[in-house]
Parts: C-alpha cells; sequence; structure tokens
C-alpha cells in the first residue's frame, strides 16, 4: 500500500488552491461568573489556517490552546469575533448564529469522544442513513441499503450485517469511531476535522484509525484537519503540522522540519516533553532533569500575558517579547515563526538541543539500533 | 429499548407498584359496570334502611350515613380520582415538556422568556388562584377540576426539563447531527426528547399522585362537581357529617387508603425509573456477593487442575476460605 | 474515603485468618509481593474476572509499570492492591503481602482488619488518583487536608507545625508555599495533581500506587510531574506502582513494567526489555501502536481486532483472536506467566510443553535455537499481517 503522502517538497506551492481556510480569525466568549462580572475569553486570537485538498494539516496544542475552538470556527458552530472562514474562497456566511446546510455539505466534523458523539438511543443505520436522505435526498430502501453497506465496508465496519442494526452501547470504541466517520462521508464533504479523534481510543487500534483517515485522504482527496495533542501520531498522519499556543499559532511548516528543528521555543520544549520510547530507555535522566520540575503552565485565555503569550515561560524572553506580540515570520520552505528571536536576529540559539533531544536532519533520519521489525513496509516520508 | 423494558421490570418494586397502578385502572374502566350488573349495589342510590351501617356481608364496607353503599361508591370514585389524576398529569407533562424542552434545547433569548414564565408560575399563589377559579367555573365536571390542576401544576416539571435538554442539547451527538444538518425539529424531537423519557415518566407520575391528592384537596374544600363521586368527594361527605367522631370509620378510611395506595405504587415506580437511569442507585444483593465468593472457590481449584503449577497455590486458596464472614 | 475503605474491609475482612507468614518473610528487598491475586465482578449472572492470577514483586524504591488498554484489569489491580474497592468487586484469590521498611512482620492487605490497613494507609501505602479532583476535598484549603492527614498518623504534631510542614510538601512538588491557604479549585489542573502526589507522599509512604496520574494533564506538564515523581523518589526511596494505558511514558519512566491484558499479566521485564525484545505478540504489537517521534516513520498497523469483552473472554489464551502468531492450541490452552532469567512470558511459543521452546528453564538467550523458532514465527506472523492489511487496505 502505497498512500503515504507525495513528500511536501519544501518551496512548491500547495497543489491547488485551499478548501476551507481561516483568515485571521479570531473568537471571544463572553462568560459571566456566578456573581455576574462577565469577562471574555480570548479563545483563539488572529488564526490562519488553509486546508488544501489531499492534504493532512495537524494543529497540535496542549488542551485550552484553541484548537478546538478553531476546529468549531471551521465547521461553522459559530461565527467568528472577526476574521473570515472561506470555503473555496468563498466566505461563509452566518445566520443568526448558523451556517447554512450547504457549509454542512463541505465541512464536516469528527469529535473526540466516539461514547459520546453517537446517540445512543439510535442503530447505527440511523446515523448513516440520515445525512443520505438529507444531502443526497436518497430515499428507498433498496438505494438506502446499498449506499449504508458501501459506507460501512469503506470505514472496515465488515462483515456490514454485522454492524449495521446494532446500537453504539454493543461496540467497542474503534467501531464507534468508525461509525463517526462514515457518517461524517456519507454527507460527501470536502473536508474532515478531526477533533482528536483517536485519543479516546485504546492505544493498539489508534493507528488502524490513522491509517482509514489516511486512506480517505488518498482515495477521495479530502483535506483533513488532524488536531491532536499527541506530536508523534501528528507526524505520522500528516504533512503539515501547525502548532498553537494559548490561543495564538505560533510556528507551522512542513512536519519534519517543525519537529527535528522547532523554530519557535514552545514547539522545542512541547517536542521535549513528548514521549519517546527511541529516545526513552537510554537516557532518561537527562530528559528529566531538574530544570523539567518547573516548566510552567499556560496562561489564563481570560487575562492573557501582554506581548507574546508564551513570554512568561520562555528561557529567551526579551523586553520586547513582554510588550509586543511578534509578527508571522516566513523562515523559507513553507515554514513559518511567530517569535522575535527570528526579528532580532537570534534564531540560531533555538538549535542549541534542548535535554535529551538531538535535533536530526530530516534528510539523515537513521535507522536506531533498537528498530523494530517488519522493514518490508517501510516507507519513509522525505 | 426491549432490553430496557426488562430492566425496568426486572425490581420488585417497579412490579409491585404497576400491578397496584394496573388493579385501581381496571378498577376505574370496568368498576362502575361490576357494581351497577351486581343489584344493590348502586353508589348513588340511598337505602333509608341502611344508614350509616358497618360492613356486613351485604354491605362489605358499610355504608354512608345517607344509606350508600361505601363499596360502590370508592369504585366510582376511582374513576373520578384517577381521571383526574391522569389527565391533570397529562396536561402538566405536556405543558412543562412544551416549555421546558425549547428552553433548554435554544438558550438564549428564547430560555429567558419562557424561564421568565415558568418562574411566574411558580411564584404564583397557586391555591387562592385555583381557588377563584374554580369558583368561578362553578358546578362544572371533573375535568374542569384536572384542567385547573394541569395548568398551574407544570412550572417546576417544566425546569427540571429545561435543565436536563440544556445538558442533553450540550452533548457531542447532538452537535455531531446538527452538523450534519439536521433541522432543529428532528433534533428536538428525535435526539434530545428520547433522552429525557426517565425524567418524562417520573414527571407524569408525580403529576397522578399530584393530581389524586389536589383533588382530594379541593373537594376537601368544597370545591368540586356535587354530582361527581370520587375519593375526595367522599372523604369530604364524610367529614361534613362527623364520621369521626360518629366513629364511622368505614366511610372515610377506603377512600383514603386508596390515596395512599395510588400514591406509594406511583412512587414504587418511580424508584424503578430512577434505578434504571442512575444504575448506582442499585444496590448489589449480599447474597450474589456471597453466591460469587464461594463460587469462586471452588472454580479456583477447578479452573487451574489443567494447569500444573498453579493447583497448589488454588487449592491452598479453597483451604482458607477466601470469603469473610459477612457482618 | 475513609469510611468506604471500612465498609469494604467489613465485608471482607474480619472474621478471617490471615495466611501465615512467618515462614514467608521474603528477600529484604521486596516491599510488596502479590501471588495469584484474582478480582471478580459481581453481576446477576456469572462473575466477570477482571483480574486473575496476578503475580508479581515490586522491590524497594522501584518504579514498576502496569501497561494495558481497556479491559485489561488495570484500574481493577489497583483498587484491590490498595483494598479501595467495594462491591461488586470482590478479590477472590491470592495474597498482597507487604513487607514494612522497618522490618515489621510482613502484612496480608488482602486478609488485613480494617484497623490494620488504617495503620497502613498514608504512613506505608498511598493513591494517587487519575483525578486530583476525586483525591483531594473541594471545601477544605490544601493545607487543612495535609494537616489532617499528618495529625493522623502522627498525633504529636500541633496544628501549625502540621500546615507548616504541608507547605514545605507543596514546596516539593514546585507549588509556593502560600498556596496551603488555598482551595482546590483555585489552582490549575497540573498543580491540583502535584498537589495531590505531595498528599501521597505527605506521611513517607514505601509504596505509592498511581493511577495514571498524568492522563489529564498536558504533555508538558506530565513531563514535570513526572520529573518530580522521579526526584522524589531519589530523595525519599518510595517505590511505585505506576499504571497507564500509555506504554511510550512507561518505556521512558519505569524501571520493569507489566503488560496486562484481559486480567492477566501477559509479560514482565525490565524496561529495555520490553522495548527491544519485547516476548509477547501482544507486548509487540503495543510497542508498535506508537509512532516514533524521530525514527523514519513506517506503515503502523497497531493490533486489528478489539480488546476483550471481560464478560464473555475468548478461550485459551485471551489474545489468541487478535494474535497473528497464533498456533494450534492457543485456542484451548491458557499460557501460564513462564519466568525465563527475569523477564516472564505467558506466551506457548515460549512454552516447551505447548511445542514453542524447548527448555523453558534455560533462559531465553541461551536457547538459541528454540528462540530463533520463536523469532521466526513473530517475523514471519508480521509479515503475513503486513501483507493482509495490505491487501486489505487497498481494497
Amino acid at each position: 500500500m502505497t498512500t503515504t503522502p507525495a513528500p511536501s517538497a519544501p518551496g512548491t506551492p500547495a497543489p491547488d488552491a485551499p478548501v476551507l481556510e481561516a483568515v485571521d480569525v479570531t473568537k471571544h466568549f463572553t462568560v459571566r461568573s456566578a456573581v455576574g462580572t462577565r469577562s471574555v475569553v480570548r479563545a483563539v486570537e488572529g488564526a490562519t489556517l488553509s486546508l488544501p485538498r489531499g492534504r493532512v494539516v495537524a494543529l497540535v496544542g496542549e488542551s485550552g490552546s484553541g484548537k478546538t475552538t478553531l476546529a468549531r470556527l471551521l465547521a461553522g458552530f459559530y461565527a467568528p469575533t472577526s476574521g473570515e472562514i472561506r470555503l473555496e474562497g468563498v466566505p461563509v456566511r452566518q445566520r443568526r448564529g448558523r451556517v447554512e446546510r450547504g457549509h454542512h455539505r463541505d465541512v464536516q466534523l469528527v469529535f473526540q469522544d466516539p461514547f459520546g458523539s453517537l446517540n445512543p438511543l439510535h442503530r447505527v443505520r440511523h446515523n448513516i442513513e440520515r445525512p443520505l436522505r438529507l444531502h443526497h435526498g436518497v430515499r428507498g430502501k433498496a438505494e438506502l441499503d446499498r449506499r449504508v453497506r458501501e459506507l460501512l465496508e469503506r470505514v472496515a465496519l465488515t462483515p456490514v450485517e454485522q454492524f449495521v442494526d446494532k446500537f453504539p452501547h454493543e461496540l467497542s470504541g474503534g467501531q464507534r469511531q468508525r461509525v463517526v466517520i462514515a457518517r461524517a462521508l456519507a454527507v460527501e464533504p470536502k473536508v474532515l476535522l478531526g477533533d482528536e479523534p483517536i485519543s479516546m481510543l485504546d492505544v493498539s487500534i489508534r493507528l488502524e484509525m490513522l491509517n482509514l483517515l489516511d486512506r480517505l485522504r488518498t482515495e477521495d482527496g479530502l483535506a483533513l484537519l488532524y488536531i491532536t495533542h499527541d506530536i508523534a501520531s501528528a507526524r505520522y498522519l500528516c504533512d503539515d503540522i501547525v502548532v498553537m499556543y494559548a490561543g495564538e499559532m505560533v510556528e507551522g511548516g512542513p512536519k519534519e522540519h517543525v519537529i527535528a528543528d522547532p523554530q519557535h521555543p514552545y514547539t522545542r520544549l512541547l517536542v521535549e516533553s513528548s514521549p519517546d520510547p527511541g529516545r526513552g530507555a537510554r537516557d532518561r535522566e537527562a530528559l528529566f532533569d531538574a530544570d523539567a520540575d518547573s516548566l510552567g503552565e499556560p496562561p489564563s485565555l481570560i487575562d492573557p500575558p501582554a506581548g507574546c503569550r508564551f513570554h512568561p515561560r520562555c528561557p529567551f524572553a526579551m523586553d520586547v517579547c513582554r510588550t509586543q506580540a511578534p509578527e508571522r515570520i516566513n523562515l523559507g520552505d513553507g515554514r513559518w515563526a511567530r517569535c522575535w528571536l527570528h526579528q532580532e536576529g537570534r534564531a540560531g540559539e533555538l538549535a542549541r538541543p534542548g535535554a535529551g533531544v538531538e535535533p536530526v536532519a530530516p534528510g539523515a533520519l537513521a535507522e536506531p539500533a533498537a528498530a523494530p521489525t517488519a522493514t518490508r513496509t517501510t516507507q519513509e516520508t522525505q | 429499548m426491549s432490553a430496557v423494558r426488562r430492566d425496568l421490570l426486572r425490581g420488585w418494586k417497579v412490579r409491585a407498584g404497576l400491578s397496584v397502578l394496573a388493579f385501581f385502572v381496571l378498577l376505574a374502566l370496568f368498576g362502575p359496570w361490576l357494581t351497577a350488573s351486581v343489584p344493590g349495589l348502586d353508589p348513588r342510590a340511598n337505602d333509608l334502611t341502611a344508614i350509616g351501617l358497618p360492613p356486613s356481608a351485604e354491605h362489605w364496607l358499610g355504608t354512608t350515613q345517607f344509606g350508600q353503599d361505601v363499596l360502590a361508591q370508592t369504585i366510582e370514585g376511582t374513576r373520578g380520582s384517577l381521571f383526574v389524576g391522569f389527565l391533570s398529569a397529562v396536561i402538566g407533562t405536556a405543558l412543562a415538556i412544551l416549555v421546558g424542552l425549547p428552553a433548554g434545547y435554544f438558550g438564549g433569548r428564547t430560555d429567558s422568556w419562557l424561564n421568565f414564565l415558568s418562574n411566574l408560575f411558580i411564584v404564583m399563589p397557586v391555591l387562592p388562584l385555583i381557588l377563584i377559579v374554580a369558583g368561578y367555573m362553578q358546578g362544572t365536571g371533573l375535568w374542569v377540576i384536572a384542567l385547573i390542576i394541569g395548568f398551574f401544576g407544570w412550572s417546576g416539571g417544566a425546569r427540571t426539563i429545561r435543565a436536563q435538554a440544556m445538558s442533553v442539547s450540550n452533548r457531542d451527538f447532538v452537535l455531531a447531527m446538527r452538523t450534519l444538518g439536521e433541522p432543529h425539529h428532528r433534533l428536538l424531537f428525535h435526539e434530545v426528547l428520547p433522552h429525557l423519557t426517565g425524567w418524562i415518566a417520573a414527571m407524569f407520575l408525580q403529576g397522578v399522585i399530584g393530581g389524586v391528592m389536589a383533588e382530594a384537596g379541593l373537594a376537601f374544600l368544597g370545591i368540586s362537581d356535587s354530582g361527581a363521586i370520587s375519593w375526595g368527594t367522599m372523604i369530604q361527605a364524610a367529614q361534613q357529617q362527623s364520621a369521626v367522631l360518629r366513629g364511622m370509620w368505614w366511610w372515610f378510611v377506603p377512600p383514603g387508603l386508596c390515596i395512599a395506595l395510588v400514591a406509594t405504587a406511583a412512587t414504587l415506580v418511580n424508584f424503578g425509573v430512577d434505578e434504571l437511569s442512575n444504575p448506582k442507585l442499585r444496590t448489589v444483593r449480599r447474597s450474589v456477593v456471597r453466591r460469587t465468593r464461594d463460587r469462586a472457590g471452588s472454580a479456583g481449584s477447578a479452573g487451574s487442575a489443567d494447569r500444573a503449577g498453579s493447583t497448589d497455590r488454588a487449592d491452598g486458596v479453597v483451604g482458607q476460605s477466601p470469603v469473610g464472614s459477612d457482618a | 474515603m475513609v469510611t468506604q475503605i471500612v465498609r469494604d474491609a467489613d465485608r471482607t475482612g474480619t472474621g478471617r485468618t490471615g495466611i501465615n507468614l512467618t515462614g514467608a518473610r521474603s528477600v529484604s528487598g521486596d516491599v510488596l509481593e502479590v501471588t495469584g491475586l484474582g478480582v471478580e465482578y459481581v453481576t446477576d449472572g456469572d462473575p466477570v474476572r477482571a483480574c486473575a492470577e496476578v503475580t508479581f514483586t515490586l522491590r524497594r524504591g522501584e518504579i514498576l509499570g502496569v501497561a494495558g488498554e481497556s479491559g485489561s484489569g488495570k484500574s481493577t489491580l489497583i483498587t484491590a492492591l490498595t483494598r479501595l474497592q467495594r462491591p461488586p468487586a470482590v478479590t477472590t484469590a491470592g495474597s498482597i503481602v507487604f513487607h514494612p521498611r522497618d522490618g515489621g512482620p510482613a502484612v496480608d492487605l488482602v486478609a488485613a482488619s480494617p484497623k490494620e490497613l488504617r495503620a497502613l494507609r498514608w504512613t506505608s501505602l498511598s493513591i494517587v488518583l487519575q483525578s486530583a479532583m476525586d483525591a483531594l476535598n473541594p471545601v477544605m484549603r490544601l493545607g487543612a487536608q495535609f494537616a489532617d492527614a499528618l495529625r493522623t498518623h502522627d498525633r504529636s504534631l500541633s496544628r501549625d507545625a502540621a500546615w507548616a510542614r504541608a507547605a514545605e510538601l507543596l514546596a516539593t512538588v514546585g507549588i509556593s508555599g502560600d498556596r496551603v491557604r488555598s482551595y482546590p479549585h483555585e489552582l490549575s489542573g497540573g498543580m491540583r495533581q502535584r498537589a495531590s502526589i505531595a498528599l501521597a507522599l505527605a506521611c513517607r509512604p514505601e509504596l505509592v500506587v498511581m493511577d495514571e496520574p498524568t492522563t489529564a494533564v498536558d504533555v508538558v506538564m506530565q513531563r514535570q510531574i513526572l520529573a518530580q515523581v522521579l526526584r522524589l523518589r531519589r530523595e525519599l526511596g518510595f517505590a511505585v506502582v505506576f499504571v497507564t494505558h500509555d506504554l511510550s511514558l512507561l518505556l521512558e519512566l519505569a524501571d520493569r513494567i507489566a503488560i496486562m491484558y484481559a486480567g492477566r499479566v501477559v509479560e514482565l521485564g525490565t524496561a529495555d526489555e520490553i522495548y527491544d525484545d519485547p516476548r509477547h505478540p501482544y507486548t509487540r504489537g503495543l510497542r508498535d501502536s506508537f509512532p516514533p517521534l524521530r525514527a523514519p516513520l513506517r506503515r503502523l498497523t497497531g493490533i486489528p481486532g478489539t480488546p476483550p469483552d471481560l464478560r464473555r473472554p475468548p478461550s485459551g489464551c485471551p489474545f489468541h483472536p487478535r494474535c497473528a502468531l497464533r498456533f494450534e492450541g492457543c485456542d484451548t490452552h491458557l499460557p501460564e506467566l513462564v519466568d525465563a532469567g527475569g523477564h516472564a512470558v505467558a506466551c506457548r511459543l515460549y512454552d516447551a510443553a505447548d511445542g514453542g521452546m524447548a527448555d523453558v528453564g534455560l533462559p531465553a538467550r541461551t536457547a538459541d535455537g528454540t528462540e530463533g523458532r520463536a523469532e521466526r514465527r513473530i517475523e514471519d506472523g508480521i509479515e503475513r499481517r503486513a501483507e493482509h492489511r495490505t491487501e486489505g487496505g487497498a481494497r
């Protein structure tokens, strides 16, 4: 199976125009506390993101970084406070907080929790027939049956007879998530937004789900947004990675570059903190050194720090970081970062390897001593 | 769903409650026909030869001060009381859903208005209002009583429904179906409402109890249809004739007991519904725990017999009996 | 929580004589010896076996990782180890022998009376739960909760001293001392989890059981918490049973790792052994379920099928329906956990009697010919599976 994406060749522009874009999108929520004071949660601030056909973009960040809010903005759940969501270049209009049904026809969202996103009272069949009726006017039992069968086969829920009349509680987590994906596919969308689609699944079946998503991208040319906090799974599935921190996008670019050679201090921290058994068994001490004790925490989005939102935790913080938000700087090869280090000419300091992490040039990935077997199916990206 | 029904019927509380309710419903439906077909059991006939008699072979539950058969009256009263109870519960529940569901689902301004409405009804002095309205509509039948009770008794339920609808509406599957482009009415009635059935059932049963009680209470205060017979009117008549002072317990105990029975039965069914929606309320029967421990003791040795090496251990376990003696 | 503990102990403990342990004192290097532990869930029908024949020892100051998926019995194991279980969970077999540091008599936790258990909790044995909100009382200031725990076990401690000690303890997990006056909800999720770790360590226990303590926090916070646990272990020398679904985390953190599947330990070895030389096909599949962060990308398949439903466990080896290497008899014979030089595995590939390795008694490394056989089978199986996958995927 040769489904691994074409190498994200540096410098070449995306094959075609983006299907779905967020242009400088900001979303603020007004919350009222129990005592009646109002405050504004700045969930997403100036986010720009584009999803081209047949590519997988990963949105990586911690909880509360605004990645789910951005996904819901893209899905048309709420209207942005400012900025635009564009579907094939056309701004999406909202009517009384709800987009037209046409938007849902092109953009579908897969939720994190497969246990929560299926109504426990409806059978699998109902879930898949509804979008078929709604969007394709499919009537007639025979035709519905055929289409339902086709969809379940595409998400590998076979034999179909075994699953089609089941209730969600009779299915495992992985099977439920397949139903959710089949339901989204029934609409025949152009964009699939996956909001941590594997994080609630058992470890051993996560890869199958990622492989399924990869296949859908390749076969259908879907544009895929993969939201995750797990940078390793993002690397496995995606072409590009965008990193969010405290509601802002801090870095983006082709995945291998971003992981191997982070251009933002937060990305570096994130990569260093991610578990990596490849490094683990060897230098545990280095990874969990003394300064790992106090890495700080993300700020409150009600009252975020002035300037760069990462500056209170940043080992490189300068005076300018505390007062002024950095601009988005293009670094070539499709990479960009928002960090004063680049504007101040101190970017070189980022390359200094962090504790226990040695950046490897993307082209020179060496087979580690403990490489697992099954090299036959090995496919290298890059 | 059938599994749900099976689970529901498994508990003794639900079964006992439903049996009692079913008995009264049947009595309400067929009782009057029964009394009519047995000569001498006319609830309205005044037998001047038998005034205020205690229970006897002829009059099983005795007679009233007016020479009416108490058994026949109680049976006839079942119809009246349950009619009011059920009709007011239907009206109250329907209003509660009508107000609570959209409030919880749509939120925002819709919620503010509907919530205002139900709050208004909550703070309204209901009893004086009922007295006024009932006085205004004097002499009308039991169904007016039921209407009044239902109309003034939905607000608490609406708040419950609103809270539940709000929580269900924010669950992922409703958002997911919304993303599919499902219209509001489908989301309301196919996704959200079915999840509230437990609450609605509980509310309805509560409404039945409330209706029966309220009818009795209103009758006691003199607000009722003079021609109709219900448990409430029976008690009221007994009170007016000082049945307590005269020691005519057979006049007011049967209707009182019936009211208590219906209320208990509905409450028992409610317990069952609660346990179903919240499995934590189910208690593990001690006998089952003990059985498991006992069986584990013997199964431990049997299961390991084919596996050399662990037999010794398992035997040791059986020997010392892992079952703690129960407190 | 305390009342619940007592209630459970009341049901299982009283009126029962503990195992006679006088002759069974193990090497002083062990802090916990679990032997043949079995836990079942009571249902109206057949009981569900959530843990069966779980056997392992925990050495002093060691971090033992327990990895497993949903339904592997890892959470049940935790409640059984800490005696926090309550019906419908019932311990039906086995012993959990705790050896105190000061050389006092060993205690079988399964048989211990509520009073004995109470004496052990906090001072010898404590627990960190997945959600710190379950461990911290939302209506009490942090300091008061610490003071409660401290003064229960050391009555001579004055109230002020206890609060001062609480501030010290919070400082050890990087929370500034003035936070003792905070309520739990005033802390961030990561801070709460660190506070609950500090609380668990308040009375210097010898054994801390951690139930997915970092699952609810982000990766950066996870690294901070783990760094703190490692540092505190260096300083205080407690042993840890660390339960999680995230094997990649354990590979970096734990000294030894037990892999659980369907309520049984299927493999137990050092972190290096589990990573470099996993024996059980499930362990291998689980290890390869984590995409690498830096190593070259290759197509990974995870493990086909779904974790078993313990209400209807598969016959024989519980993993056989998902196993690419199953051979005749796997569906009828349940393999035992066999120790080969400290690295134990429960798989018939390595069991002489079942046609696997010729001699189980020998350490795996030296049984060249036979190990080769198992190895070959594993290689074949993975290739078979990979091909099968490819066909399936290309459809």
